[in-house]
């Protein structure tokens, strides 16, 4: 026998390993609409399969937690099974004596909690709450629910224009979602399970780059109804658009000088080209939209008038005011507003960074798209300044990745403190507190400040990009219900007051900063029931009809990644960073769809919504 | 055209054609349990693998299509295997008690086990049970299940209701009924129509042969049988008999040989309801502003729930006859009672109903108007008739024929179309064209409302002379009544009388009737019905000679006095649990 030997990992190790691995991408791709707690069960069972049975807690008292959860899904369980699994799941949690006990128990305890009303319902009534609502998962986490798999089949089979036409039965916007969609479709695609999710917004991409022009279908008769939109960004022009599609007279009010809302005064170019928005919306309003530009509800005209004569109404003014950090110095000149430079850079009016040092405030994707704005400006440096870790970051990873590779530097575990300005008034530096993690509350470690003295971040321009806020002041006084500084609207997008009948919103001013994708959809929902309110039924569908998938094994195969122009080269202009997939990579990518309308639940449930 | 081999023989077929039918042309079909076509389609059962060269897994061939140059094999080792593997999967989950099974002889999951030659199962048998609402005239079994699903698919399709769904995920996956209610608490229409559909006993009529023995028994109980007009040509197919004139006469031996004292025949009831309701039809059209419209049809106790249940606003247009079934229970209990000098306490009004929601009609708390005991005392439908038979060893095939007892079995062609869709109305314009003009019409001028309707209703309109035009529709399937619905709400129609009938192509294809996996069997039995019509020496309703006794003696005028309270109903009078909120 050695003395000692080199850790080498037997072959059933790294079969385990793989499937860890596996188990991983299974879990990522769980469908909504489970039972939670089947689910918590089997969750419980993988963690008593890792104990090592040294102590009793743990050992036993997995075994019994688990036994408690089969008889409440069995429907053997009594209403005091509940008292008795919380008291053994909190014995165990405060006496295991190790990790593996302790959170295994904590994962029951929280699930007591958090999911109590089907603990319940499994032992009141021997039912299960969960249900598989949406059989397909890519169209069940798409906000504005398009037909995916339908799209990716159209685009294998050749069909790119059908593919834009099947999109706009339920977004509007699919050259705008190819760019920059975040793509929450992605999330639980079915794919995981064997390799990786597919590739949606690639596929999207290459649709619309490859469609051509793709006429709008024809409008229905006109109803004599009028419409007005506040606000022309993607939430507002989706209503609009399937507002004109249903025969109704619609208006776009629009504050700024050009529309598209945040597609235009927050996305940088590089990300999605203009004339590539310019020519969406010309084919929205190609319905015959009105539009008034740089007209502020409210202010040059009151909501009232407007209220009075249109039949209907829909609010989407988003999120566009700024947030302010609130430290010392802040109103010193050269200290600007993301909201403010996107604004500019919207509307052509770029400004001159040469030479300049700026340091960017924030971690979201608004700083990511000003920081790597002021790379293209010119700057001699930038920096972004962030009080939590790089993977803290709420901006996408890609994102952050893209920036550091225009050499961007990420100054991280960081938080301002006071702007340092010149005789002049003019920024300086930034002064910043190292911070360090501390307790993980809502998903993230809290930072707090680190033993360390403050330093100094010298900056010419310093750009504050914390979040946005709504303008809710002018609408307020116009009686619409303003709850935290968003609008209070229902799910169905009807404000709840008596008075406001007819009055809807959505998007960004009603939930807080989020998606285009969000707010597109919830412009649709604004539609439908704008259009119901108007004593109407009209039916959006689209007549292109489905290729069936084919029989071929889906064979595991590496997820098709779109590219990106080199950073040396794109960190020079606004020209679009991505490239998009290449024939042959969207053929393969689109070979790998598991068409799950069809498949498993798909061909029972109905995994199309042809018409809404 | 699409060439492919199947098994080594070479076949050219259209396309689209799933690859079990190419199988089924090749010579060697291939079993299949979930499947039935046009309505489920899902391979959920995975019975039906077969291997195709080229592709890895093997391909369900319920839902696939052939393809150019395929080479199918259905019987290679895998697919022994693992077709044989998923029957024994699913036969670990089944009550395989198949001794005491209604379905037993008739059960898709027993023939296919059969066929396997399965010895074994390797399998812990896990039978899993569910709670159930005895008293509910239909029964689900949940371990019977075999989750094929097309319980869900036929209420969901066909009947629009959505009564049945998936609950609960992962390995406790059942079905039950939707919205976690119980069967009492949901919208059902017991038309039955998902017992006709399920493969196994999972789904069936409560069964009431129990209390109908009784009866027999008892020698204080005089017994009235009444038998539905769709009963007639549907109860001998499992007998292996086609469907004529003598399956009704054998019908009736049957029933006496069963111990039956008096065998009548529901179809004087549906004479009745022409008289009441076609007068009925008369009285509204000639006061039209007194009335909703337009006027429906009562005599589907399923369509009835559904309409109250599901168009609440549309009771009102419900003609208040009540449906044949009870008319005729009413009639029994009092005019024949007294007629024959019994006390009608004394009797048992037993109907023979290819229906479930009959059973639930004849319980409604209002329907006992002739001595106050329910007028209709036991439904069985016509399995349950069937299962009477066969327990009393009759050898049908050598029956003799016998007529139906008078008074109350004389009937005419009028009535016995009722058993098909389209024949209430028929049978009432026949008779509402005499009770106008006082002439008969010819007794096929209305035949554009007969036969099975294409995917929406048949509607068509006829000018009475003396009357004016009136605009008919007949629907059949709930769905495509909500569809009728609907269109009548919006305004895009207009109608004067609208027939429905709850179950696809009508009581010939209702839920009660002898099941035959994977057939539609409505429209066969559809035109026995008609067939049976055109041999009738009389016709019209209001000819049936027993029934102008009745009037004459009993009753005295359609819509009078002592038919309103005998023959007529309070639609108001019982409740519904209302429908849960739907997409449209």
């Amino acid at each position: 026998m050695s003395r000692l030997d080199i850790k080498t990992p037997d072959r059933a190790q790294m079969v385990v390993e793989q499937l860890y691995h596996d188990m991983e991408r299974r879990i990522a791709a769980s469908p909504p609409g489970l039972c939670p707690v089947d689910m918590a069960l089997n969750f419980l069972n993988l963690c008593h399969a890792q104990t090592c049975g040294k102590c009793v807690p743990c050992r036993v008292g997995l075994a019994q937690l688990s036994t408690l959860l089969t008889d409440v899904l069995d429907g053997r369980a009594k209403p005091r099974h509940m008292q008795i699994i919380a008291d053994t799941a909190r014995s165990i949690e405060e006496t295991a004596s190790c990790a593996i006990g302790q959170h295994a128990a904590q994962l029951v305890l929280n699930g007591l909690k958090g999911f109590a009303d089907d603990y319940w319902e499994h032992i009141n009534h021997h039912r299960c709450l969960g249900s598989l609502e949406n059989p397909v998962p890519c169209v069940a986490l798409c906000p504005a629910g398009v037909d995916i798999p339908g799209y990716i089949a159209l685009i294998r089979a050749g069909r790119s224009a059908d593919a834009v036409r099947l999109i706009r039965k339920d977004n509007p916007f699919p050259v705008a979602c190819a760019y920059i969609c975040e793509h929450p479709c992605e999330a639980r695609c079915r794919r995981n399970m064997i390799d990786d999710a597919m590739n949606i917004r690639g596929l999207k991409r290459y649709a619309v780059d490859t469609a051509g022009d793709v006429p709008q279908p024809l409008c229905a008769e006109p109803t004599g109804k009028r419409v007005a939109i506040i606000g022309g960004g993607p939430g507002g022009l989706s209503a609009a658009y399937y507002l004109a599609l249903m025969g109704h007279e619609v208006t776009v009010y629009e504050k700024r000088r050009q529309l598209g809302g945040m597609l235009r005064y927050g996305i940088p170019s590089y990300r999605f080209p203009r004339e590539k928005l310019d020519r969406e919306i010309d084919s929205i309003l190609s319905l015959g939209i009105t539009v008034h530009t740089q007209v502020d509800v409210g202010k040059d005209i009151p909501f009232e008038e407007v209220r009075r004569q249109y039949d209907s109404v829909y609010i989407s003014i988003g999120a566009q005011t700024d947030k302010k950090t609130g430290i010392p110095g802040e109103e010193s000149q050269g200290v600007i507003s993301a909201v403010e430079m996107l604004r500019e850079i919207g509307d052509n009016e770029l400004p001159d960074f040469a030479g300049k040092r700026v340091v960017v405030i924030g971690g979201g994707n608004v700083a990511m798209d000003v920081t790597r704005s002021a790379v293209r400006l010119g700057a001699e440096k930038v920096t972004c300044v962030y009080r939590r870790r790089q993977v803290d970051m709420t901006a996408m990873p890609e994102e952050v990745e893209g920036a550091v590779a225009e050499g961007v530097e990420l100054l991280t575990l960081v938080a301002p403190v006071r702007i340092e300005a010149d005789e002049e008034g003019r920024a300086a530096a930034l002064w910043v507190q190292p911070q360090m993690p501390g307790e993980i509350r809502s998903g993230r470690p809290a930072p707090k400040a680190a033993d360390q003295p403050e330093v100094r971040v010298p900056a010419d321009v310093i750009v504050v990009a914390i979040g946005q806020g709504i303008e809710t002041r002018t609408f307020e006084h116009a009686g619409i219900p303003i709850h935290r500084g968003t609008i209070e609207a229902l799910s169905d997008s009807t404000l709840n007051k008596a008075d406001m009948a007819g009055v809807y919103a959505g998007g960004d001013c009603v939930t807080g900063p989020a998606s285009a994708i969000k707010a597109i959809a919830a412009g649709k929902v604004a539609a439908a029931n704008i259009d119901e309110y108007l004593g109407f039924r009209h039916e959006i569908t689209v007549d292109v009809d489905i290729p069936d998938p084919d029989l071929s094994d889906r064979m595991p195969h590496g997820r098709v990644n779109t590219t990106e122009r080199e950073a040396a080269e794109r960190k020079h202009d606004f020209v679009c960073i991505e490239c998009g997939l290449t024939e042959q990579g969207a053929m393969e990518e689109s070979a790998r769809c598991l068409r799950c309308d069809h498949f498993g639940y798909g061909i029972f449930k109905g995994g199309r919504k042809e018409k809404w | 055209m699409v060439k492919l081999t199947v098994n080594g023989v070479a076949l050219e077929v259209p396309e689209n054609t799933t690859l079990l039918e190419a199988a089924k042309l090749a010579g060697t079909p291939v079993p299949s349990l979930c499947y039935w076509k046009g309505l489920n389609e899902i391979g959920a059962c995975r019975v039906c693998v077969v291997e195709v060269e080229g592709i890895d897994k093997l391909v369900t061939a319920c839902n696939n299509p052939v393809q150019e140059g395929m080479v199918v094999h259905t019987n290679s080792p895998r697919v022994r295997s693992a077709r044989r593997t998923n029957l024994r999967l699913i036969l670990s989950q089944h009550d395989c008690q198949c001794a005491f099974c209604v379905r037993s002889g008739n059960c898709e999951l027993q023939k296919m086990a059969m066929e396997a030659n399965l010895l074994y199962i390797p399998y812990p048998i896990d039978i899993r049970k569910s709670q159930w609402d005895r008293s509910a005239p239909l029964i689900r079994q949940e371990s019977k299940c075999i989750k094929c699903m097309r319980c869900i698919q036929v209420c969901d399709k066909i009947q629009s209701l959505n009564i049945w769904d998936v609950a609960g995920t992962g390995s406790r996956v059942s079905v039950n009924v939707s919205h976690n209610r119980t069967i009492r608490e949901a919208d059902c229409a017991f038309c039955g129509q998902c017992v006709t559909h399920c493969p196994t006993a999972a789904l069936r009529e409560r069964d009431d042969t129990e209390p109908v023995l009784d009866a027999l028994a008892d020698p204080e109980i005089t017994t009235v049988v009444q038998v539905a007009p769709a009963v007639r040509v549907a109860w001998a197919e499992q007998f292996g008999l086609t469907p004529g004139p003598e399956t009704t006469g054998r019908m009736v031996t049957a029933l006496k040989r069963l111990g039956f004292d008096y065998v009548f025949d529901t179809n004087f009831g549906a004479d009745l309801t022409i008289m009441e309701e076609g007068s009925e039809f008369v009285e509204r059209f000639t006061h039209r502003e007194d009335y909703a419209w337009p006027m429906f049809t009562s005599c589907c106790p399923g369509w009835v729930r559904f309409v109250k249940s599901n168009y609440p606003e549309f009771t009102d247009n419900l003609s208040t006859a009540k449906s044949p079934q009870q008319m005729f229970g009413a009639v029994a209990k009092s005019y024949f009672a007294e007629k024959i000098g019994v006390d009608p306490h004394k009797i048992k009004v037993i109907s023979i109903m290819p229906c479930l929601a009959k059973k639930e009609e004849a319980a409604l708390e209002p329907l006992r108007d002739a001595c106050g005991d329910p007028d209709v005392d036991i439904v069985l439908t016509t399995r349950e008739f069937v299962r009477m038979v066969r327990s009393d060893h009759i050898q049908v095939e050598n029956l003799p024929e016998s007529a139906f007892d008078s008074p109350l079995g004389t009937s005419t062609g009028a009535a016995v179309v009722f058993g098909a869709t389209g024949g209430v109305m028929d049978a009432a314009l026949r008779s509402a064209y005499y009770l106008i003009t006082g002439r008969n019409p010819n007794a096929d001028t209305f035949r554009a409302v007969r036969g099975m309707d294409n995917g929406t209703w048949k509607e068509a309109a006829f000018n009475i002379p003396g009357a004016g035009v009136v605009r008919v529709a007949v629907v059949s399937s709930l769905g495509r009544t909500r569809k009728l619905l609907e269109a009548l709400r919006r305004g895009d129609v207009h109608y004067d009388f609208v027939e429905v009938m709850a179950c696809p192509g009508g009581c010939a294809g209702g839920g009660g009737q002898p099941i035959v996996d994977g057939v539609e069997m409505a429209e066969y039995r559809g035109s026995a019905l008609w067939e049976l019509d055109k041999g009738e020496r009389v016709r019209f309703s209001h000819e049936n000679e027993d029934v102008r006794t009745l009037y004459r003696d009993y009753l005295e005028k359609p819509c009078g006095q002592r038919s309103h309270h005998l023959l007529h109903t309070d639609h108001h009078a019982w409740q519904m649990p209302p429908a849960p909120p739907r997409e449209t």
